[in-house]
């Protein structure tokens, strides 16, 4: 986690949240969070793995399912080139990566998605991905952790990505009845589809601070109700504040929080 | 596919005046030659009955080809139609004895859910649907069929109702979406859809659901899953409106046809694309121009789905619900060594197992080249 490169430029960096200049080699010893403010920058999925599961743990699985283009969708950039563009940027093949790992000693089935991928938007791949993660987990009795971090469905697959939410939901439904535990940790940005299946379905949901969790876009909202939005609309607190999230819990925190209740619920 | 059509005679374009659609001026046109025509026989005294005749044909044959081949974006104004039949136009063709049931015993009565008791044929259903509303005023009331959340906890009580009495629930969806809001999010609209999908996939009584109209991404998957799931002939289905889709990947709502044709929502679409399972029939020009004929064919639909549905024991009906979605998909399946390179330049994918987008009960197809990695690992 440690930046081995020290060009000058990549050394300092101001916080998004607060604009103080922190020390970019300290912001990632504190987990990607502003020494300052606390803020919590948006991490990609292998660096949130590193930092959340025992070291050299995780045993990645599904890794070789890769999106294709069912609609021959073509906006002004072809789907195809979007999702070119993203492998290679990312070095990922879509916006999950998944599989098993140990927590504190606990084993678990993971998911973890990765905003990086154009927003982490649920096409096909991300919703088989989660259910398989789901399958695994109740197949073998194991808690299910799914990392949440999504801009919706992915558009370019149409009704194809729609229809995951229902199949992501479904097969938590056979967990569910299977006695299984699954817990929640939205980051930001959890919103719209995404939001409206998995991410809402935990035993438990964590949030991390400052996480912006939602359904329908704030600028849609704004000019359906013609007004300006309350403050701290949408973010982990609010949702907590309003019932939908159990605990707001720190990056530095998580491991112990995650450990603690898969032992509440003796798995 | 099913597709229905019912004989109703003597309802044509004559009994309403239609509000015409952009594209279908040319019908407007015809139309006004026709009334012409008429005030001309009535003034005159002349016999202008063959002239009329001819017009009168003209303007059915122009409304059929018109129909036969509506562009996406055209579909989208079809469904949305101000005067296309409502879920309460169908109760009120198709249900006897409807019995209307309010409340989420939470919050309050969304009016852009309707849910209740009815007969349809030899059953006694639970019907759930959204309701645009009629008029300004009833349309005002039902948010114009977007639901908030308390909307979609009423449906699945209902619904639950409906599992408790051993009643096959009907599911009417007409929404551009859910209803997008501040009281919407403060009281979780993300996870009453969710609820509803995961409780819908496991509920132990059948679910027809009908996309009647509009069906708009989450807030119509709200009550959309089950053991089939149809679209009217002109109603669509989208993960997103097409104004939406050009908003964001065209950065204009210009391209919103553009956007229509690239989201291959139309019920044609669909169906090709198995991510349905029937289409129903609408009258020529739409079910506007004879809601009765729409309802009618929506009804015989239904009596047949439901008597099918009603054979197979539950458990059946569930594994079959659970697969009709578990197997919607389209990826490939291919080996780890060129997806783990840092940055693969030209990724190479070779199909193993390609699944492909699915609505009836697992077709996989298999590249027989390439065995599939799933039964190593
Ligand atoms: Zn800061």
């Amino acid at each position: 986690m440690v930046e081995r490169r020290e060009i000058p430029a990549g050394v300092w960096d101001s916080c998004d949240a607060c604009g103080h200049m922190v020390y970019h080699k300290e912001v990632a010893e504190n987990l990607h969070t502003c020494p300052e403010c606390g803020h919590h920058q948006r991490v990609n999925a292998r660096t949130r793995i590193d930092m959340l599961v025992d070291p050299g743990s995780f045993e990645e699985k599904d890794a070789d399912l890769s999106p294709v283009d069912p609609l021959k969708f073509k906006d002004r950039i072809p789907y195809n080139e979007r999702l070119k563009a993203a492998q290679d940027k990312t070095g990922e093949r879509d916006a999950v990566v998944s599989g098993r790992a140990f927590i504190r000693g606990r084993k678990v089935a993971l998911a973890v998605m990765n905003s990086d991928f154009i927003m982490a938007s649920m096409g096909s791949v991300v919703g088989e991905k989660i259910t398989r993660a789901i399958e695994r987990a109740t197949d073998e009795d194991l808690p299910l952790i799914v990392v949440t971090a999504s801009g919706g469905a992915r558009m370019q697959e149409g009704m194809v990505s729609l229809m995951q939410m229902a199949k992501t939901s479904a097969a938590l439904a056979k967990m569910d009845d299977a006695g299984g535990l699954y817990i929640v940790v939205a980051t930001d940005p959890t919103t719209a589809g995404v939001a409206a299946s998995f991410a809402s379905l935990g035993d438990f949901i964590l949030a991390e601070p400052g996480a912006m969790i939602g359904f329908a876009g704030p600028r849609v909202i704004a000019n359906t109700i013609k007004q300006e939005l309350p403050e701290g609309f949408q973010t982990a607190e609010f949702m907590k504040e309003h019932g939908f999230v159990d605990r707001i819990v720190k990056r530095q925190d998580l491991r112990r929080e995650l450990a603690r209740l898969i032992d509440y619920c003796g798995k | 596919m099913v597709m229905q059509t019912v004989n109703s005679p003597d309802r044509g374009l004559t009994t309403a005046p239609i509000q015409y659609l952009e594209f279908e001026q040319p019908l407007s046109r015809i139309e006004n030659d026709i009334a012409l025509l008429k005030v001309e026989k009535e003034e005159t005294g002349r016999d202008l009955t063959a002239e009329i005749a001819q017009q009168e044909s003209r303007y059915q044959a122009r409304l059929k080809r018109l129909y036969q081949h509506l562009t996406p974006w055209e579909t989208v104004l079809v469904a949305r139609h101000p005067q296309r039949p409502l879920i309460t136009d169908h109760i009120n063709h198709l249900v006897s004895d409807f019995c209307e049931l309010s409340g989420d015993r939470t919050f309050g009565d969304d009016r852009a859910m309707v849910t209740g008791f009815g007969r349809i044929g030899g059953h006694k259903i639970m019907i759930v649907g959204h309701n645009k509303g009629k008029d300004t005023p009833g349309r005002v009331a039902c948010n114009f069929g977007c639901a908030h959340p308390e909307g979609y906890r009423k449906a699945l009580l209902k619904m639950k109702l409906a599992e408790k009495f051993k009643l096959p629930i009907v599911c009417m969806i007409d929404t551009q979406g859910a209803f997008p809001g501040v009281g919407s999010e403060e009281r979780g609209i993300s996870h009453a859809i969710a609820v509803n999908m995961m409780e819908m996939s496991r509920l132990r009584t059948p679910i027809v659901c009908v996309v009647i109209g509009e069906g708009g991404s989450g807030g119509a998957l709200g009550i959309g899953v089950g053991d089939r799931v149809a679209v009217m002939e002109h109603g669509f289905y989208s993960v997103i409106s097409a104004e939406g889709c050009a908003a964001i990947l065209w950065k204009t709502h210009e391209q919103k046809s553009r956007a229509a044709e690239a989201l291959k929502f139309t019920a044609k679409h669909l169906k090709k694309l198995d991510l349905i399972d029937d289409i129903i029939a609408e009258p020529v020009g739409g079910a506007h121009r004879d809601p009765v004929q729409a309802s009618a064919n929506l009804e015989k639909y239904l009596i047949n789905t439901l008597r099918e549905l009603k054979r197979p024991r539950i458990e059946t009906v569930l594994r079959r619900r659970y697969e009709r979605f578990r197997n919607i998909a389209s990826f490939f399946d291919a080996p780890s060594d060129v997806a783990q390179k840092p940055k693969p330049r030209n990724p190479k994918r070779t199909p193993a197992t390609t699944r492909i987008a699915n609505g009836g009960g697992g077709r996989n197809v298999k590249d027989p080249a390439t065995p599939s990695k799933d039964a190593a690992s």
